[in-house]
């Protein structure tokens, strides 16, 4: 009898349904799963070294990169109060502004001078974007045998005009203005391609518009080509700040930061604490004040910018 | 004195193939004026050339007047409505409609006055400020429509702006274009691919087909007496059935396989073994009754009731002809119908050359003769064939 009575008990439960998970869970785990490579990649490539950064950036180190004792933002204030890195900082700034708006400015109106489509035009857009197809050793080479004081194409001709020779590379006045000069011809070719692009798929008649109620070439530009390609214009500006703030090979093979530190950035100089110097405590802080830097001048821009952007 | 006058002109761009080849024209002031033909037919070459966005090869241009050919498009004093509706993405409606106004150096006060005058006209007052991803098709088709009336210049140019509109739209947008060209006493030179807007909108029609003109005239002269084969088949829908039509001692024979019987009458004005292109139009093909002389058998293949109408597809000899009847007619596919195709209503071309030879006979009167034959003929076909009534 007693068996009989457990027998009802049991069998509702050895028969039950487990609990099944809610469609809605499923569907999470499910997303997650699909998630994980680009996460893990994410993770180990971008916000691991990140956070270890900004770790480290608080620690005294050994040359290694080891944490030896945490000293807050020690790193900090030594290197704000140092004249050298404030004078990274300076001159980081001033490239980018010979930079950025001239790379800009250049690539513009080379694509808006070479967008009809002429007989022969395929040279021009070939050469006007060959430089994207340049290593920066390339051009550095190629930009010292122009820039030499005393051999370089450049000064022989100014010298042939009667002129005195500039140290362009030498001169610590005119050596910043020299490798930006080098860092403008060698990124036009890149936004020029962009912009080319953005106004090649402008619709003809937004022009032919223009064209029956005569306005002229700047009115075009100013109407229509620069408003439609906006978006275009937007993402290689940001390319570029953000490009000048990291610019390296150039210095480094050209002014290794001279003379007279004139041509010191700040990506520079992180370099040479980190992998020269061995300060690898100093060198994570300057990469966190850098990537302070960079988000705030691209959060800035995009805040002046955004209502001018029209996406179609 | 007619506002534009085309003499020879020519468009080649290579200089071998001729895009156009010696349009001669004359639009006048105030008229509705319609470019219509095929797809390369040189059609929009020809507005953009009146546009001045194209040059000539040659032949002369004269506007108001004057030569135009060397004209810039800003001294021709007129706005072009595009296919696109060339509305800026970055500009609101306002700015939109006031467009060029700058350029032309009209006041702000004017441009303000023109442009409630502009909004009102085409009911666009509530949406001024609005950009025009936030319009549907048909408000960017008025504000294009709006930019034009603006700007006050006394010829507008069209190129295909009803195309991107879906096809309720399209009437209503055709109504209101004609209304607006009336009210302001403008202009128009429209282009367009689609013979119903052609037929509806223009005071005049040019059929265009490979860079040359084929017939220019009112939209009805077109119907009724299209100059050759190409018009024919081009003006009005269902198109026109054509076949090659030979005189035999059993009647009429259609394509070499389909018989229709003559009477003397016809007989007399058709002469024994010539041949010609001969066309129906689909509301001209009868159903056959019971006196009907020109009585054919064919065999349908489908047929599509619209509701008003029925259009009923049958085969003469290898060609699919339509006939166009009032009513609801069900018919089943492969069944044996009857019906009168009389050679007085048909239009009679060259074979070789596809010029017209012949029009269908006094168009007008054959007018009144298709409403009460087609009814008579329609009742007399449900009576005879009780399943084909609905």
């Amino acid at each position: 009898m007693s068996k009989h009575s457990v027998a009802p008990k049991a069998v509702p439960a050895a028969t039950a349904v487990p609990p099944r998970e809610a469609p809605g869970e499923r569907r999470t785990l499910a997303g997650w799963v699909y998630l994980l490579p680009s996460v893990a990649i994410f993770a180990i490539f971008v916000i691991y070294p990140f956070g270890r950064t900004i770790i480290t950036s608080l620690f005294a180190t050994t040359p290694a990169g080891g944490l030896t004792q945490f000293i807050g933002i020690d790193n900090f204030v030594t290197l704000l109060t140092d004249p050298l890195y404030t004078q990274a900082i300076v001159n980081t700034l001033v490239y980018v502004l010979l930079t950025v708006p001239a790379t800009i400015v250049i690539a513009l109106l080379l694509a808006v001078l070479t967008a009809q489509d002429l007989p022969g035009m395929g040279v021009f857009r070939t050469i006007f974007s060959a430089t994207m197809g340049i290593s920066v050793a390339a051009a550095a080479v190629f930009w010292n045998l122009l820039f030499n004081a005393n051999s370089g194409v450049l000064n022989r001709i100014i010298e042939f005009f009667g002129g005195e020779g500039v140290g362009w590379l030498i001169d610590q006045n005119v050596a910043l203005l020299s490798v930006s000069i080098i860092s403008i011809w060698m990124n036009i070719g890149m936004a020029y391609l962009i912009l080319l692009g953005a106004i090649k798929s402008i619709d003809d008649s937004y022009y032919e518009s223009v064209e029956i109620v005569g306005g002229g070439f700047w009115y075009r530009l100013r109407r229509v080509t620069v408003p439609l390609i906006s978006p275009s214009l937007f993402f290689v500006l940001t390319i570029t700040v953000i490009g000048a703030f990291q610019s390296f090979g150039l210095i480094d093979m050209l002014t290794q930061g001279g003379p007279n530190n004139a041509t010191v950035l700040l990506i520079y100089r992180l370099y040479r604490d980190a992998f020269v110097n061995f300060r690898i405590g100093s060198a994570s802080a300057q990469g966190v004040i850098l990537f302070a830097v960079i988000f705030v001048i691209s959060y800035i821009q995009t805040k002046l910018t955004e209502d001018k952007v029209t996406y179609q | 004195m007619a506002k534009i006058v085309c003499k020879d002109l020519k468009k080649s761009y290579d200089g071998k193939t001729e895009v156009l080849g010696g349009i001669n024209l004359e639009i006048e002031e105030g008229e509705f004026f319609i470019l219509v033909g095929p797809s390369g037919c040189g059609k929009s070459t020809l507005l953009r050339i009146i546009a001045g966005l194209e040059g000539v090869s040659s032949g002369e241009l004269i506007m108001d007047g004057e030569l135009a050919n060397e004209m810039l498009p800003r001294e021709r004093n007129l706005t072009m409505v595009f296919q696109s509706y060339a509305l800026y993405p970055h500009l609101t409606v306002r700015d939109n409609i006031l467009f060029g106004l700058d350029v032309k150096k009209v006041p702000k006060a004017e441009q303000e006055q023109r442009l409630a005058e502009a909004a009102e006209i085409l009911g666009l007052t509530d949406y001024l400020d609005r950009k025009p991803r936030a319009l549907s098709g048909g408000q960017r088709q008025r504000v294009a429509l709006a930019r034009s009336v603006c700007s006050h210049a006394p010829l507008c140019l069209m190129d295909e702006p009803l195309s991107n509109l879906d096809a309720k739209l399209r009437a209503s947008m055709r109504v209101e274009i004609r209304r607006l060209q009336q009210q302001l006493g403008l202009t128009v030179i429209y282009v367009t691919h689609d013979q119903v807007e052609a037929m509806t909108m223009g005071d005049r029609i040019a059929v265009l087909s490979a860079g040359r003109i084929q017939q220019l005239g009112t939209p009805l002269e077109l119907y009724n007496h299209p100059a050759n084969e190409f018009v024919a088949t081009f003006i009005g829908t269902p198109q026109m059935n054509m076949a090659v039509a030979e005189v035999a001692p059993e009647g009429l024979v259609l394509n070499g396989g389909l018989t229709v019987p003559l009477s003397e009458a016809d007989r007399a004005k058709l002469p024994m073994g010539q041949r010609w292109k001969i066309g129906f139009r689909p509301e001209q093909v009868y159903p056959a009754t019971a006196t009907s002389v020109h009585d054919t058998e064919v065999t349908v293949v489908s047929s599509e009731m619209m509701g008003n109408e029925t259009l009923i597809f049958f085969d003469v000899a290898g060609t699919l002809f339509t006939a166009r009847w009032q009513g609801q007619h069900r018919i089943a596919d492969g069944a044996t119908l009857h019906v009168s195709l009389d050679p007085r209503y048909a239009h009679f071309f060259d074979v070789n050359t596809g010029s017209l030879l012949r029009a269908a006979e006094d168009l007008d009167e054959l007018g009144v003769r298709s409403t009460s034959a087609a009814g008579a003929a329609a009742a007399a076909h449900i009576e005879a064939a009780p399943a084909a009534a609905e």
